[in-house]
């Protein structure tokens, strides 16, 4: 099947409610047809995807669909695999970030990254928030202490740290790392976020902490997710795309993906008769 | 039955299982109530007394089946998150047995309305009842073997033929007033006739209901309240 052949799926109405039409919502991120390899190995097979600005996009599909990859093309992190060959082309506001005039530090900044595990940096939480403010030149006590408490509190992590900024990062709970990696991430201020199975190293409740927070970020940030966990998708996403096998099968608004799928691998998938 | 939903594909086998159980005891249910129907029926041709009671007696099984089915759909939304067809056919079914057990009730009201003791003269009355309660008879089997099939051709089939039933009623109760006209010391027995009547419209109207959960599962279209043509095109997959 090739992507001329797997048209997305714009719907109009669905049995859940006011679907929100996507042709509606201003475009972030624009994927035309987008080919990689690893070595000779295809894995994205010309994928064609609107990102709406604003708005939590989730990927979903088995293990080995693509989904990571894709997700990873985003932020041009596929840069660092040797291996690794891209064409077609992703516009951030219209422009193709794999034009060679682009400055992937700069691509970088406007696209953070979330990964499944916690990586803090082994210095303070305080240092951890500041550290790309500081990268970038910030020196400034007073800028760097209110970026720091704006992005903490944007994190939902603020009134757990608020009295041990100085405290090692290392000492904070798995779900508390997380979204200070999230706060990391925020204050550099970002347009998009890109998150990587951002709660499957986690308790459930710090899961539904990590949904919250996604839910309150996407008013100032477009938010990408890939998940494991079809249910997360359910609860975070506005929108969702169903890859399997390097092909995206269907995208559409999540209410009317997960009520009635239009593609029955889709259907499948969701309701768990995949394998 | 597992096959026939595609019940059977999930990885988890017990998901399954809990489906299956679930949809046999629908089925079950649906059958207890076509035999409550038929019961209610005959005790009305033959003013059999045995029978009726046996129709008051029986309805306790129905409504136990209701709450152990809405109690077993309880536990598979809270325990499977069930989506797309599964969740279709878990609200489908929630439906579905609440118009069932209603079913169940109309015809207990018919049984009571046998019991009632007919003077030679009035006998008539109730046999005006037969042609009414034949056809709505067939509806709901009809609408029961189609949800037994998620056949929506049939349900749809079966939406249709409910025109006819409510002709039937309309013309049963003109008859009946025109008697009430004539004889007005027969009126507290004819009303009688007039409720039994009016309980099988109702069946009529609630197999309706049925049909329309069957196109919902199929379609995921909700079909309720929306013109006749409308819900062909749906079926017929016609925008």
């Amino acid at each position: 099947m090739s992507a001329q052949e797997t048209p997305m799926i714009k719907t109009e109405m669905n049995p859940a409610g006011s679907a929100e039409k996507m042709e509606n919502l201003k475009t972030k991120l624009e994927v035309r047809d987008l080919r990689l390899k690893y070595g000779n190995d295809e894995a994205l097979k010309g994928i064609n995807l609107e990102i709406p600005e604003n708005r939590v996009t989730a990927f979903i599909g088995p293990s080995g669909c693509g989904k990571s990859t894709l997700l990873r093309c985003f932020n041009r992190m596929n840069d660092l695999v040797d291996s690794c060959t891209i064409t077609g082309e992703i516009r951030l506001d219209g422009e193709n970030i794999y034009a060679p005039k682009v400055d992937v530090a700069e691509l970088r900044r406007q696209v953070g990254m979330v990964f499944q595990k916690p990586n803090p940096f082994p210095k303070s939480i305080y240092e951890n928030v500041a550290y790309g403010l500081r990268l970038q030149g910030v020196n400034d006590r007073r800028t760097l202490d209110e970026v720091v408490e704006s992005s903490l509190r944007g994190a939902a992590l603020w009134d757990e740290v608020k009295d041990r900024l100085n405290d090692n990062a290392f000492g904070l709970s798995g779900g508390q790392q997380q979204r200070l990696v999230i706060a990391r991430a925020i204050a550099i201020e970002p347009e998009v976020l890109l998150l990587d199975e951002p709660a499957s190293a986690l308790d459930p409740i710090s899961t539904l902490k990590i949904e919250e927070l996604i839910n309150e970020l996407k008013e100032k940030y477009t938010i990408v997710i890939v998940t494991h966990n079809m249910q997360q998708a359910a609860r975070v996403s506005d929108f969702t795309a169903f890859l399997y096998m390097g092909q995206m099968i269907e995208h559409a608004d999540t209410n009317t993906l997960f009520t009635m799928p239009a593609k029955k691998q889709t259907e499948d998938y969701i309701t768990g008769r995949y394998g | 039955m597992v096959e026939k939903f595609n019940l059977g594909k999930h990885i988890s086998g017990k998901f399954n299982e809990e489906l299956d159980t679930v949809m046999n005891k629908v089925l079950a249910m649906g059958g207890l109530v076509e035999k409550q129907l038929t019961d209610s029926l005959a005790a009305i041709q033959t003013s059999d007394q045995e029978v009726a009671e046996r129709v008051l007696a029986s309805d306790g099984k129905i409504n136990k089946l209701e709450v152990e089915i809405d109690g077993a759909c309880t536990q598979i939304i809270a325990k499977r998150q069930p989506t797309a067809s599964d969740l279709r056919l878990i609200l489908a079914i929630i439906k579905a047995i609440s118009d069932l057990e209603r079913i169940g009730d109309e015809a207990e009201r018919i049984a009571h309305v046998a019991m009632e003791t007919f003077s030679k003269d009035q006998a008539h009355l109730l046999v005006s009842l037969e042609n009414l309660g034949q056809q709505v008879l067939s509806m709901l089997r009809q609408v029961l073997d189609a949800f037994a099939r998620m056949d929506q051709e049939a349900a749809l089939a079966v939406h249709q033929q409910d025109a006819n039933a409510d002709r039937q009623y309309e013309a049963l109760t003109r008859q009946l007033m025109t008697y009430m006209m004539e004889d007005s010391r027969s009126i507290p027995k004819i009303m009688d006739v007039l409720w039994a009547a009016r309980s099988l419209e109702r069946i009529g109207d609630r197999c309706q209901n049925i049909a329309e959960y069957i196109v919902f599962y199929v379609r995921g279209k909700d079909v309720r309240h929306v013109s006749a043509e409308s819900m062909e095109d749906t079926v017929k997959g016609v925008r």
